[in-house]
């Protein structure tokens, strides 16, 4: 080797970093740490979901809506299933968006490693990343529904109170971190065996009729007046919890006496309830990770 | 001199079989068979790496080469040992993974720099010299669906090629293309080379790591056989012998 070779590319006066495990990952800290990349993977995976259409997002616009029309007509036309119920349109859109939301992160998420698996067994990514990206563009892709359904508040004269605010903002944080944990648990579960995918999938069917979507809460509480443990039990659904909750944001303003629908349709505790589920879905997500990264060691010859 | 890669240890085992099912394990138990079966990939390998060094890896197919560099790279973890580098650890290592098919060659390259740990600002400084070197021309916003194979390698390797790091590593060819792009890469290796920054690859051609390397590892299913002189190294292996000429990847200045 000869003697005069030039030192390593580093500024002058730089510190030299130190010597550390090749693999070192600090889980979602690290994704933290690597959100241009973030950025740029939810930038992309967003992009591709259009491109080579005419149409572009006009698409995720559509979708939603006829969803909306269809359940409307079914619900509302059909059965009758509003029956005393002011603008239960709102109410079925602002369940479906959480719904939605829960969805698609939960089954994304479980894929996501599986699906990533190309990039992950050859370059050294955090592996967090992708479920994290998986919940960012869900949360993206929630943005035309809830566009329409502000609109069609608007249009019924509802104007945005603090404390609906507050509720809605606390029904997206708390999907949102749920969303996220349930996603690390089943993405890393999934590569070892591919049946958990497929369990998700399962699992979601019920959200759809586990929340008070398509018909309101106050049907549950009369139906098991005797039983008042029945409710309890309903809510404790976090996903029902977060419905309860835009629907508090959003449909609630648009009755005509909104604090007597708030009375027949809503929980009493409704906000203390919320912050429980978020405290609840905080500790979950710190599980998650530490089961995470238990297991994502083996991911890479996993896959 | 400071270590920039240090491997104690290192031992990685693969099973031969992840998924089996319910009924075949059943069967297999049954039957008086071991339902898993493991392998050391790689075997209790120790060595260091001092800042500067050029080290080559060879052996034949099957060594653990590849093993050995995922676990410095940071893809896998060591089983029992550790790995320990220092700085920056990226280069020519699936070069175009994570290029995803509906986005431009332009678009692709900003995640590619982002996936390998380039910053945005980093990115855009480099920005023009990677276009330059892939020299893709107006395709570089083209989608890459439409790209050949050899414009898609083009691209994967301007931007992995210029990604400033400390610890160059690489697991493929140092060159690839038409012989004006080889001749860039084998330019650039050059100038890497020459910046003083430390070089650890994978290799099986013996005319690039005599060329470039001043120390070889020889892999030998899994275990470390042989540190040393290069061409000690390469007659360890019987690169060196055989009469059906040596390979092109030669890395002379005439070359």
């Amino acid at each position: 080797m000869s003697a005069d070779v030039a030192p390593t590319p580093q500024a002058p006066g730089e510190e030299v970093p130190p010597l550390q495990p090749a693999a070192a990952n600090s889980g979602l800290l690290e994704v933290f740490r690597r959100r241009y990349l973030l950025k740029l993977l939810v930038r992309s995976t967003i992009q591709a979901r259009y491109q080579g259409t005419f149409l572009g997002w006009f698409w995720s616009y559509l979708q939603p809506f006829v969803r909306f029309l269809m359940f409307y007509f079914i619900f509302q036309v059909l059965i009758g299933r509003g029956g005393s119920m002011e603008n239960f349109a709102i109410h079925l859109v602002a369940g479906l968006v959480i719904v939605h939301f829960f969805t698609e992160t939960f089954n994304g998420g479980t894929k996501s490693l599986v699906s990533n698996r190309g990039l992950i067994i050859k370059l050294p990514v955090p592996r967090e990343l992708f479920p994290v990206a998986t919940m960012l563009v869900s949360l993206y892709h929630s943005i035309p529904m809830v566009v329409i359904m502000l609109v069609a508040c608007l249009t019924l004269g509802w104007a945005p109170d603090p404390m609906g605010l507050v509720a809605g903002l606390l029904a997206f944080a708390i999907i949102a971190v749920l969303g996220l944990a349930l996603a690390l648990i089943f993405s890393v579960a999934n590569v070892y065996f591919r049946d958990f995918g497929k369990v998700t999938q399962t699992l979601t069917q019920f959200t759809t009729f586990s929340v008070p979507m398509i018909y309101p809460f106050s049907m549950v509480a009369e139906r098991f007046e005797k039983l008042p443990w029945v409710a309890d039990v309903y809510l404790l659904n976090p996903v029902a919890e977060a419905v309860l909750l835009t629907q508090r944001c959003f449909w609630i303003g648009t009755n005509s006496d909104p604090e007597a629908a708030a009375l027949e349709h809503l929980p009493a505790d409704l906000y203390s309830r919320g912050v429980i589920m978020l405290v609840i879905s905080l500790g979950l997500l710190v599980v998650s990770q530490l089961w995470f990264s238990k297991l994502e060691r083996r991911v890479p010859e996993r896959l | 001199m400071t270590t920039v890669i240090k491997a104690e240890n290192v031992t990685k085992s693969f099973t031969m079989q992840y998924h089996r099912s319910l009924k075949q394990i059943v069967l297999a138990k049954a039957r008086g068979q071991k339902t898993h079966e493991y392998f050391n990939a790689v075997d209790d390998v120790s060595f260091t790496v001092e800042a500067g060094e050029s080290v080559g890896v060879m052996g034949l197919n099957g060594s653990g080469k590849s093993t050995l560099l995922k676990t410095i790279s940071g893809v896998m973890q060591p089983d029992s040992g550790q790995v320990l580098t220092r700085g920056r650890v990226a280069g020519l290592i699936a070069t175009g993974a994570g290029f995803q098919p509906q986005l431009t060659g332009r678009d692709n390259l900003w995640l590619n720099a982002a996936i390998l740990g380039m910053s945005e600002a980093e990115t855009k400084r480099k920005l023009d010299e990677i276009i330059d070197f892939a020299d893709l021309g107006k395709f570089i916003d083209t989608p890459v669906t439409y790209y050949s194979s050899g414009m898609k390698a083009r691209l994967g390797f301007a931007v992995a090629i210029n990604v400033e790091s400390d610890v160059f590593i690489a697991d493929e060819a140092l060159a690839v293309g038409d012989r004006p792009f080889k001749r860039k890469c084998k330019q650039r290796m050059r100038e890497i080379r020459e910046n003083g920054t430390t070089i650890f690859f994978v290799s099986h051609s013996p005319g690039a790591v005599k060329q470039l390397c001043d120390r070889v590892l020889v892999l030998e299913k899994g275990k470390l056989g042989f540190d040393g002189e290069v061409q000690e190294g390469i007659h360890y292996l019987h690169y060196d012998e055989g009469d059906d000429g040596d390979d092109d990847e030669g890395f002379g200045k005439d070359d």
